[in-house]
């Protein structure tokens, strides 16, 4: 800038050369030290003092967990679940491996078997026979509630499959039949 | 029999002897609950709970963590020079104790005492058994084989020079005041009026100076848990370590209650007189409760603001206070 105004003849020392500059004025603090700043450090501890007893007054806003549960919304993807039809009670799942094929981390495993006319397991042509996740390499990403074309596996909302055996986080069809024990609260409308 | 010191009153050997376990045994078991209640407030401040699983709302922490602090090993490092690494730990646990005898719990009822002892010289007591209490750190971080324990006892050093000079400096105006050293005189002449009131500077720079001499924030440097691990502690475990945490808690009882005593008016209060005892304790509690909430609020103070903050403006003030009270004692 004032390379340029030189270029113009202008002279650099002039007042309203001085003037045309915008000057950025730099906010500085006081000079620590001193009476001025015990009385500063003084009047700032009344101040943080103040804040903390706010807190103080507000009360702890702890959930303490293993009594108290934070709610989960509707669409939290949990532990999943496989579904039978209420009226037939016939599984929902054909077997067609679509949600194995659809897993990023591989980790569903199905093998599909014919369902023999008098004693029917499924709804469709063929059932699941094996029926297997591995929760220990699931991302609960959920495509493979996407992938189904029957609705029969969906995500529940349970999260606490914590277990001391990696072998136990395999779970079987049977595991992922069974109406599961509702150990998480659901958000209310408009939470 | 050779007079230890010169008393202002005299009483048989058994009451002295019951008065000082009854103080020592109120005082050990206000401590653990104090640790508690330290934990909880600072808990509270930052919107937490604090410890509630051990015992009906966590009272009985204390007792889990003695246990566990007695059940480890009493380990030694290998360049640690032993005895005076065993001395560290005890010489303030000491200190704590003796400066407990002078705390003012009540005036003479019934032809007792209600203190440990009242001696005419109080004060230079407290400031000579506080002093030891240093000696306690300096030698056990010294003698840890430790840097981290050499740093931290340095700081200490550091910090007991320079806050000592402006806590006596801050408690003479009181003692010009009264006239007396003794703590029991000084709570005697505040029948009119608390000294908090015309002491006000010299009570702000001696609960500062309390803050350094008894390690808590913000001038925690010797502990300094961030940077030094703690310092002195550093290579103490188990009940020697636990020694030190105590003498913390008992450091700021007696700090407290030596403020109560010269600034807060110590025992009086309304009431019967039974009550003093009773008065002086919830003073001596809402100091505590002082340190806490000072602790839940400030940072630690870097090394050169607190050697500025000691040297150049709490001395000075200090001996301001002091001068313009001499002028006015006199004048009035």
């Amino acid at each position: 800038m004032s390379a340029a105004g030189n270029g113009n003849g202008f002279d650099p020392k002039s007042a309203s050369y001085l003037d045309s500059i915008e000057v950025v004025e730099v906010q500085r603090g006081p000079e620590p030290g001193g009476l001025g700043g015990a009385y500063r450090a003084f009047g700032e501890t009344l101040r943080g003092l103040k804040t903390t007893m706010a807190r103080l007054i507000e009360g702890p806003m702890t959930i303490e967990y293993p009594e108290e549960k934070t709610p989960v919304y509707p669409r939290f993807r949990g532990r999943h679940k496989l579904h039978k039809f209420e009226d037939t009670g016939l599984e929902k799942c054909v077997g067609c491996s679509l949600c194995a094929a659809a897993c990023p981390a591989d980790c569903i495993r199905v093998v599909a078997a014919e369902n023999i006319p008098g004693e029917r397991v499924s709804a469709g042509e063929r059932y699941a026979a094996v029926y297997e996740i591995n929760l220990s390499r699931c991302i609960f990403c959920g495509y493979c509630e996407i992938a189904c074309p029957f609705d029969a596996i969906t995500m529940g909302h349970d999260y606490e499959m914590a277990d001391y055996d990696r072998r136990d986080l395999i779970f079987t069809k049977e595991m992922l039949l069974a109406e599961p024990v509702e150990r998480t609260p659901l958000k209310a409308e408009g939470e | 029999m050779l007079p230890l010191a010169d008393t202002q009153f005299v009483e048989a050997t058994w009451i002295m002897i019951v008065k000082s376990i009854v103080i020592f045994g109120v005082i050990f078991g206000i401590l653990p609950l104090l640790t508690v209640l330290e934990r909880k407030l600072i808990g509270r401040f930052q919107h937490r709970y604090g410890p509630n699983r051990v015992g009906p709302y966590g009272l009985l922490q204390p007792l889990a963590d003695v246990g566990k602090l007695i059940s480890k090993e009493s380990f030694r490092p290998e360049n640690a020079v032993s005895t005076l690494f065993i001395l560290g730990p005890l010489l303030p646990v000491l200190a704590g104790v003796l400066s407990l005898a002078i705390i003012p719990w009540g005036d003479v009822q019934g032809g007792v005492g209600f203190y440990g002892i009242d001696v005419p010289i109080g004060i230079l007591y407290f400031f000579a058994v506080g002093s030891i209490a240093f000696y306690g750190l300096l030698l056990g971080g010294w003698s840890s084989g430790s840097k981290y324990s050499l740093l931290g006892a340095m700081r200490s050093a550091a910090q007991l020079i320079s806050y000592e000079v402006s806590m006596g400096l801050a408690l003479l105006g009181v003692i010009m005041m009264s006239g007396s050293l003794s703590l029991v005189s000084i709570v005697h002449s505040q029948g009119e009026m608390w000294f908090i009131l015309p002491q006000f500077v010299g009570f702000l720079i001696f609960m500062l100076a309390g803050f350094a001499e008894t390690n808590r924030t913000p001038f925690d440097m010797p502990e300094a848990d961030a940077e030094l691990v703690q310092g002195f502690m550093t290579e103490y475990g188990g009940m020697r370590f636990g020694s030190f945490l105590l003498v913390e808690y008992m450091e700021i009882l007696v700090v407290s209650g030596i403020a109560a005593a010269m600034f807060l008016g110590g025992w009086m209060g309304p009431g019967p007189s039974f009550l003093d005892p009773i008065w002086m304790l919830a003073k001596m509690l809402g100091l505590v409760l002082l340190f806490i909430w000072i602790r839940a609020t400030l940072p630690r103070l870097r090394y050169d603001q607190l050697m500025s903050l000691g040297w150049k403006v709490l001395l000075p003030l200090a001996t301001l206070n002091v001068l313009v009270t001499a002028v006015l004692v006199v004048a009035t």
